[in-house]
């Protein structure tokens, strides 16, 4: 009984989280800053939902699939997000209008004008 | 025993770890495959899961580990909170910007681990890393330091923390 009720506020939570990262992809200027919002929230959201299943069931064959996606998510989503930066970075798109700085984009022209 | 050896056993069982949690082992046949599996994973990639020598104990580095890991849980639900109150607030403040940081760690998997740290806590995300001068490239939504070119400010700012516990662990 009270482990449903501690997994249904965990998987409530997730969800609430999951809900401000799409929130965040939708309101936030450009793909840098939507990726950061996508990232960490989906990220914490989606551990969230599966730590309440896990919480749920127990540790039977159910739970232990739960820890495993856990696990991935974590290590795999922020070189997700790292890529698809990187790449987005290297096919030219700007930052947004309202950002300060952007070092590497200074140092790449740096380093392209030193290598001519 | 050799580091190649160990690094082997090592990959061969976690990945049969990993195997017997995704199935439910009821008949011997996913047994012997997935012991089979393991064992062409670990002969196939197994040696460039440890590479180096390790000085200290097992046991410190595993606590050392899991003091890196409540101090990451504790900055990731802080992080949440902080996307949260940006996507809320109905003006957006956010002051974006690509900041330069420093690391003195030294191998490929403590600097992994410390990118995806970065990424995950508040307002912070690595771009890309420079490995030759030890640079990382860090997109920050919201710019706290003033004078933003100074690496040794945002490095104290951003990655500081995790540093130090990820030297711990890894060197």
């Amino acid at each position: 009984m009270i482990n449903e009720i501690i997994g249904t506020i965990l998987i409530c939570a997730g969800i609430a989280f999951d809900f401000f990262g799409v929130l965040g992809l939708v309101r936030l200027p450009d793909v840098y800053n939507r990726l950061q919002a996508a990232t960490k929230c989906v990220t914490f959201g989606t551990a969230g939902i599966l730590l309440g299943v896990l919480i749920i069931q127990g540790f039977n064959a159910f739970g232990i699939k739960c820890i495993i996606g856990i696990i991935f998510i974590f290590l795999t989503s922020p070189v997700g997000a790292h890529a698809i930066s990187r790449a987005a970075h290297r096919a030219g798109i700007k930052l947004t209008g309202e950002s300060i700085v952007d070092i590497y984009a200074e140092d790449k022209e740096l380093k392209e004008s030193s290598t001519k | 025993m050799k580091i190649k050896t160990r690094s082997r056993l090592v990959v061969f069982i976690l990945s049969a770890f990993v195997w017997f949690a995704l199935t439910n082992m009821k008949n011997w046949q996913e047994v012997f495959v997935g012991l089979l599996l393991s064992l062409l994973v670990s002969l196939i990639a197994g040696q460039f899961l440890i590479t180096t020598e390790k000085t200290k104990h097992l046991f410190l580095r595993i606590l050392a580990f899991a003091k890196y890991f409540l101090r990451f849980i504790w900055e990731m639900i802080k992080a949440n909170f902080h996307v949260a109150y940006i996507v809320l607030h109905p003006d957006l403040p956010i002051k974006p910007g690509i900041v330069k940081v420093k690391t003195k760690l030294t191998k490929d998997s403590a600097k992994t681990i410390l990118c995806n740290s970065i990424t995950l806590t508040p307002g912070t995300m690595t771009v890309d890393i420079n490995p030759d001068k030890n640079e990382i490239y860090i997109h920050w939504i919201d710019i706290v330091t003033k004078d933003y070119y100074n690496i040794d400010e945002n490095t104290a700012t951003i990655s500081a923390k995790f540093e130090k516990l990820l030297t711990e662990v890894f060197e």
